[in-house]
């Protein structure tokens, strides 16, 4: 028998193999120095936002506090080396399941809150952390920020160098997706996409819908973790500011400027972002000669802009896959006149 | 012995509103019990008490002899009860067959990190899920619209669909919300059909109808309620012949 997996959602290799080419082509064609980093820096967003597309885009739960979780995860790594000289990949992995605990402990509370009053909620558990992380200054080092904390090296090869960078996070990046992938192709993915429809015709179904609800919540939590301690070993550097909620925002605008219900439109989404950021900043900065944060004005426009015109995101309008709801509704009005033809033939 | 399902002394006070009063009945192993009345008499609240949605001012509701009043929602099916809604409450987003295989929840252990490792266990779960799916969908001769979205689907073919998905995990006991509402005479006997079919096999049914005809020929016992009060209950002859029934429904259209 063919699989189950295949017979509902189709096959997935053709989209990996387009990314893994993406990947692959794209150190050759660029050559810049500066567009390295940002494409390390897009690796390690869409690890965040691809975790807040299954939190939002299927769970249906907003986050206006994600960038705590990066946060916690890039202060673990960073404390944990730097003070303890702990092994970067044991921090990573504690920041990870710590990360997850505490989300998922806080999910467990948050999560009985809806709309409005959530998107409060997690705004406050960001600004908590925030004062955590500047208030906990022995450890932290409080506003002025961690320096040193180690670049990576993985089996004696040196992930400082950006080549070898941007290929471990692309990777970790891919390790994502088929991670994300496989729960969306699974009875969860169908859970949290039935809560949709109805919360209450699933919950009559035997699915105790806040449990995954807080288990999404928690893993994009994770996720947000590693993208955390991954940041921390890249940059070297960090401070609180970085983990406020204009962060939060920032991913955000990425994953709703793609499409919430795609991973690859989180991927497109902040991938968007981040180059029309520097866009922003240099237009604004060499032009109309404004400095500080234009962005920020900017993501506002682009969030009412994204949700009048493309509710959907760019994946919306790009992926042509996307579209077969419209073509198959038509498929659908032919089978059902037959149906209702043959129901009244008898 | 042999009661399923033990009413007892429910009552559901809406403000001022008594919506059901003191109502006791019970429903027997492989047995179908209709409960019938006029608009408004509180049945669909009746219904949403058994299932744990709204709790009972009064009274209590016994499964196997168990106490499930005041239970979550969720642990009702996992005891082998699952329900239909009078307002459809199917995934419209959702494909025919994922609809369907969102029925054998109770049987599937997946969790995100089951599911996000691929263990073995999820390969299994999902082959389990589709065969039953399947089985019932082809049973109802739905098997060529697995993959149409629900929501597409005509009125009478999203109500044979929520009946499929209530039904695929075989629950011992299945409420039906006015599973025949807005069908027409094939698709309603055809639907009668699946439910003797499913007596058959010692399956048992509580299931509010307004189609007199079906009930009389499907039902074992009849509760039947009146501005939230039982007024009577018994077999359909005797039901036929009640006196306070007539009245009851004098005025509406004798079916
Ligand atoms: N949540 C509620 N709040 C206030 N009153 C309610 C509520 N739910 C139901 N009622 C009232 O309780 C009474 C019984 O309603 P219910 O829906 O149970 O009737 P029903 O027998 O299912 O009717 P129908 O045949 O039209 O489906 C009605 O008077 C209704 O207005
Ligand atoms: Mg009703």
């Amino acid at each position: 028998m063919e699989k189950v997996e295949t017979i509902l959602y189709g096959r997935r290799w053709k989209s990996f193999l387009g990314f893994i080419a993406l990947i692959l082509i794209l150190p050759l064609v660029v050559s810049s120095q500066y567009v390295f980093t940002l494409l390390i820096l897009i690796g390690i967003y869409c690890i965040i936002t691809i975790g807040l597309s299954l939190l939002i885009g299927y769970a249906g739960q907003i986050s206006i506090g994600h960038a705590a979780f990066v946060g916690i995860g890039a202060y673990v790594s960073g404390v944990l080396t730097v003070k303890y000289s702990v092994s970067p990949w044991v921090a990573m992995g504690i920041g990870m399941v710590a990360t997850f605990i505490i989300a998922y402990l806080i999910g467990m509370q948050v999560l009985k809150l809806k709309g409005h009053i959530l998107a409060l909620a997690t705004i406050a558990i960001n600004i908590i952390v925030y004062i955590l992380l500047v208030g906990l200054s022995d450890y932290t080092g409080g506003a002025g920020g961690l320096v040193g904390i180690p670049n990576l090296s993985l089996l004696g090869l040196d992930l400082g160098n950006q080549v070898n960078f941007y290929f471990f996070v692309w990777s970790i990046v891919f390790v994502v997706i088929l991670f994300s992938t496989n729960i969306i192709r699974s009875s969860v993915g169908r859970i949290l996409r039935s809560i949709h429809d109805s919360e209450i015709g699933t919950e009559t179904l035997g699915v105790n819908v806040t449990k995954f609800k807080v288990a999404i919540f928690a893993l994009s939590a994770m996720y947000a973790s590693l993208a955390g301690s991954l940041y921390a070993h890249y940059i070297n550097f960090i401070a609180p500011p970085t983990f406020y909620i204009s962060f939060s925002i920032l991913l955000l605008v990425m994953v709703m400027v793609g499409g919430v219900h795609s991973i690859w439109g989180a991927i497109i989404g902040t991938a968007s972002i981040m180059f029309l950021n520097e866009v922003i900043r240099f237009v604004g900065h060499t032009y109309f000669n404004i400095n500080g944060e234009v962005e920020i004005v900017v993501y506002g426009l682009i969030i009412i802009l994204v949700m009048i015109f493309i509710p959907k995101g760019l994946v919306g309008i790009l992926d042509v896959r996307k579209i077969s709801p419209v073509k198959s509704s038509i498929k659908k009005d032919v089978t059902i006149k037959k149906n209702v033809a043959s129901e009244k033939g008898v | 012995m042999g009661n399923l399902l033990q009413v007892n002394g429910l009552t559901k006070k809406f403000g001022g509103v008594t919506a059901v009063n003191d109502v006791s009945f019970h429903v027997g192993e492989g047995e179908i019990v209709a409960v019938i009345g006029p608009n408004g008499a509180g049945k669909t609240t009746l219904f949403n008490m058994i299932s744990s949605y709204i709790q009972p001012t009064d009274g209590e509701v016994l499964f196997k002899g168990k106490k499930i009043s005041g239970r979550k929602i969720f642990d009702l099916a996992h005891l082998g009860i699952s329900r239909t809604f009078q307002n459809l409450q199917i995934f419209s987003n959702m494909t025919v067959l994922e609809n369907v295989m969102m029925g054998t929840s109770v049987n599937i252990k997946t969790n995100v990190f089951s599911a996000g490792f691929r263990l073995p266990t999820v390969k299994r779960d999902e082959e389990y899920a589709y065969k039953a799916a399947y089985e019932v969908l082809t049973m109802m001769e739905m098997s060529d619209l697995l993959h149409e979205q629900a929501g597409q689907l005509s009125y009478g073919l999203q109500k044979k669909l929520e009946f499929a998905r209530a039904i695929v995990y075989k629950p011992q006991l299945i409420m039906l919300d006015e599973p025949m509402a807005g069908l027409n005479d094939a698709e309603t006997n055809t639907m009668a059909g699946y439910i003797s079919d499913l007596k058959e096999k010692g399956h048992s049914f509580l299931f509010v109808e307004h189609k007199m005809a079906t009930i009389m020929q499907l039902a074992d016992r009849i509760v039947v309620l009146d501005f939230g009060t039982k007024i009577a209950e018994g077999t359909p002859d005797e039901i036929q012949k009640n006196e306070k029934v007539i009245s009851a429904y004098l005025g509406e259209e004798a079916i």
